[in-house]
């Protein structure tokens, strides 16, 4: 309604990009296709791009190698200043010898918009983030919410077919910040802007995105909306990055089409096999396996793991558990209510079906990156 | 006890005040004086000195010889210096440091050296007792102030403004002008005035490269006072006294003014 004019948010396309410094390769061969209007958000633990990649689209920084279209345009040696995007970064990079209202008028005053027009737009943009009562401020009068809020409005108030945002909720605090998702998925949804937003918080990514690209070391691991990263992850990496899992792992043969892994004395049966000679682990979500009294409730087919529970938490609509099984690994279940209770000490069976676990191929830098 | 020793600190803190303001409250008074002597107390009370240093071409011929000088040294030396500040600063790895001690050792050598150098190359290059050749030497005295100055400013100054400027759309020059600019303006002043003080106060390379046609002030005071007792050296130090309070309650309250915003 009373937000900036609604613009057909642009493309990004990039492909086979990588950025060196130095001899240091921060980003190598990365091939991203953002649709017009999504929410796409890089999603990565620390050093692993985001940044760099930002930084590329906004023109901060040069390509080393590969192409980059905006909006169906090669940027390739175009300066920042002449991208005509939005960027929100995460230490707000507010004007601090600028009132707020002077702040959001910056962008609008280099467009050569003057006057009244300029004034109404400023102000259209300060009340789609609910700030116009303090366009007279100064920045450092105001709290890192409301600074950023601003930082949103200045970043749109010309109406850009696409914004970046680095951590923008990185300094705030957890209710600020789950309050500012809400209000920048609302902004996206008015706009049609293209989003394109980086964090490491898996959670954040979850709420906001339409779809999540997951970064580790320069590289993409997977393009996804974030339930195909959680049913579906391609890799390891991906598979623990997002969501809750425990990892098995154990000698592994074929039978047929199937895969049976031997964990401590047990097996469990996964259906179809690794392409190549990748080694197997299994992936286990905490609320795809159950918490059985031991040889109790058999379901036909079921994989059952036997273990001992070493913690029990409960969470109001659920409860944690961890059992750790015979060969040490500690699995990780979620009960929902009204489900067997069990005790710290209790002998325990962790049970799944082979529809319910996720067989992947090894990697042991997904064990390394995220510790 | 703690009330003792405070007493005793503002003693301290007393005694020190008047060793320090003692040479221009003496100053002052002599400057009334009604007779031709540089006596202390003064003797009867005139405002002759004042006067002479108004009508005296010689008085008058060299303030305005300082002032011009002292205020072209004050935007060459601001332009050089904020100029060589952004490369000190920005220049990568050890290049700035590097940079920096070059570029500062006009304070740290002493006058009379520089005097001489300067005195010998211009004997050679005709620039003795000539504007151009004061303005040259004092930027090259005043060049590290600005220098230093303008550099604090920039270390504190966040450059990730010029990236989101930038972003919103403005040009390098533009972002200067409207982000970097106004947000080390305090230092580029302060600095300027450093540089014009440095220009206007500079008595040793001045008594080198000066001539019987082109005084300084500061040459000027020199010679009157060892020709003869003449009080309107003290007219003059009282003159410059007041200026330079003025200049530095102004600058407080317009410091204490940006502050508040
Ligand atoms: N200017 C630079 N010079 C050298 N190396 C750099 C430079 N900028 C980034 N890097 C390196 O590139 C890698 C990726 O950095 P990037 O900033 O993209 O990480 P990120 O994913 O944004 O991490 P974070 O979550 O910590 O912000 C890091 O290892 C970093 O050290
Ligand atoms: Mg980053």
């Amino acid at each position: 309604m009373h937000a900036p004019q609604r613009s057909a948010g642009a493309a990004i396309e990039i492909r086979k990009a990588s950025k060196h410094y130095g001899i240091f390769t921060a980003l190598k061969d990365i091939d991203l296709h953002i649709r017009p209007g999504e929410f796409m958000t890089l999603l990565g633990p620390s050093g692993s791009g985001k940044t760099t990649t930002l930084n590329l689209i906004a023109g901060f920084t040069d390509i080393s190698s590969g192409t980059l279209d905006i909006g169906g345009k090669s940027v390739t040696g175009l300066p920042s200043h002449k991208r005509n995007i939005g960027v929100v970064f995460q230490h707000y990079a507010l004007f601090p010898h600028m009132t707020v209202g002077k702040n959001v008028a910056y962008p609008l005053a280099l467009r050569g918009i003057k006057g009244e027009d300029r004034e109404k737009r400023a102000k259209r943009a300060l009340d789609m983030v609910k700030m116009a009562d303090f366009a007279h401020r100064y920045p450092n009068e105001l709290s890192g919410g409301q600074q950023q809020r601003v930082a949103l409005a200045r970043a749109l108030v010309f109406d850009p077919p696409l914004l970046l945002m680095d951590e923008p909720l990185g300094a705030l605090d957890k209710k600020l910040r789950e309050w500012l998702q809400l209000e920048i998925k609302r902004i996206h949804r008015e706009l049609g802007t293209t989003f394109v937003y980086v964090t490491h918080d898996q959670e954040e990514a979850l709420v906001l995105s339409d779809r999540i690209a997951v970064f580790n070391g320069g590289r993409i691991e997977q393009i996804g909306t974030g339930r195909e990263l959680y049913d579906h992850p391609a890799t390891l990496f991906v598979g623990r990055f997002i969501g809750e899992s425990t990892v098995l792992r154990g000698a592994a043969e074929l039978s047929g089409n199937d895969t049976v892994m031997t964990i401590g004395d047990q097996k469990v049966l996964a259906h179809g096999r690794l392409a190549g000679d990748a080694r197997p682990v299994i992936l286990l979500r905490p609320e795809r396996v159950a918490l059985k009294r031991p040889g109790a409730d058999a379901v036909s087919g079921e994989n059952r793991l036997s273990g001992t529970i070493v913690e029990a938490i409960y969470l109001g609509s659920a409860s944690k558990y961890e059992v750790k099984l015979k060969d040490g690994t500690v699995a990780v279940v979620r009960s929902p209510l009204g489900a067997t209770d069990f005790a710290i000490g209790d002998v325990a069976d962790v049970a799944f079906t082979p529809a319910d676990l996720i067989l992947l191929p090894d990697d042991a830098s997904a064990d390394v990156t995220l510790t | 006890m703690p009330s003792f020793s405070r007493v005793l600190l503002g003693l301290f803190c007393l005694l020190v005040a008047v060793l320090l303001l003692a040479p221009t409250l003496v100053v002052i008074p002599m400057s009334f004086n009604g007779n031709k002597s540089l006596a202390f107390p003064p003797d009867g009370f005139s405002w002759q000195w004042y006067q002479n240093f108004f009508t005296n071409p010689d008085w008058t011929t060299s303030f305005t010889n300082s002032l011009l000088i002292a205020l072209i040294v004050a935007v060459v030396a601001t332009v050089v210096g904020t100029l060589a500040a952004f490369g000190v600063t920005r220049a990568a790895g050890r290049t700035g440091g590097l940079l920096r001690a070059i570029l500062i050792t006009p304070m740290v050598v002493p006058g009379v050296v520089l005097a001489i150098g300067i005195y010998a190359v211009y004997l050679d290059t005709h620039l003795v007792g000539t504007v151009a050749g004061f303005v040259l030497a004092h930027t090259m005295l005043a060049i590290p102030f600005v220098l230093i100055a303008v550099q604090a400013s920039l270390e504190v100054f966040d450059r990730r403004l010029e990236t989101a400027a930038s972003s919103l759309g403005a040009n390098r020059l533009t972002v200067f002008r409207t982000v970097t600019l106004p947000l080390i303006l305090p230092g580029l002043l302060s600095g300027a005035l450093f540089a014009f003080i440095t220009s206007f106060d500079e008595i040793i390379v001045a008594l080198f490269i000066t001539s019987p046609y082109l005084k300084t002030l500061p040459v000027q005071i020199y010679t009157s006072i060892t020709r003869d007792a003449d009080p309107t050296v003290a007219a003059v130090g009282t003159l410059l006294f007041l200026a330079t309070s003025l200049i530095i309650i102004a600058g407080l309250l317009f410091g204490m003014r940006r502050g508040r915003t």
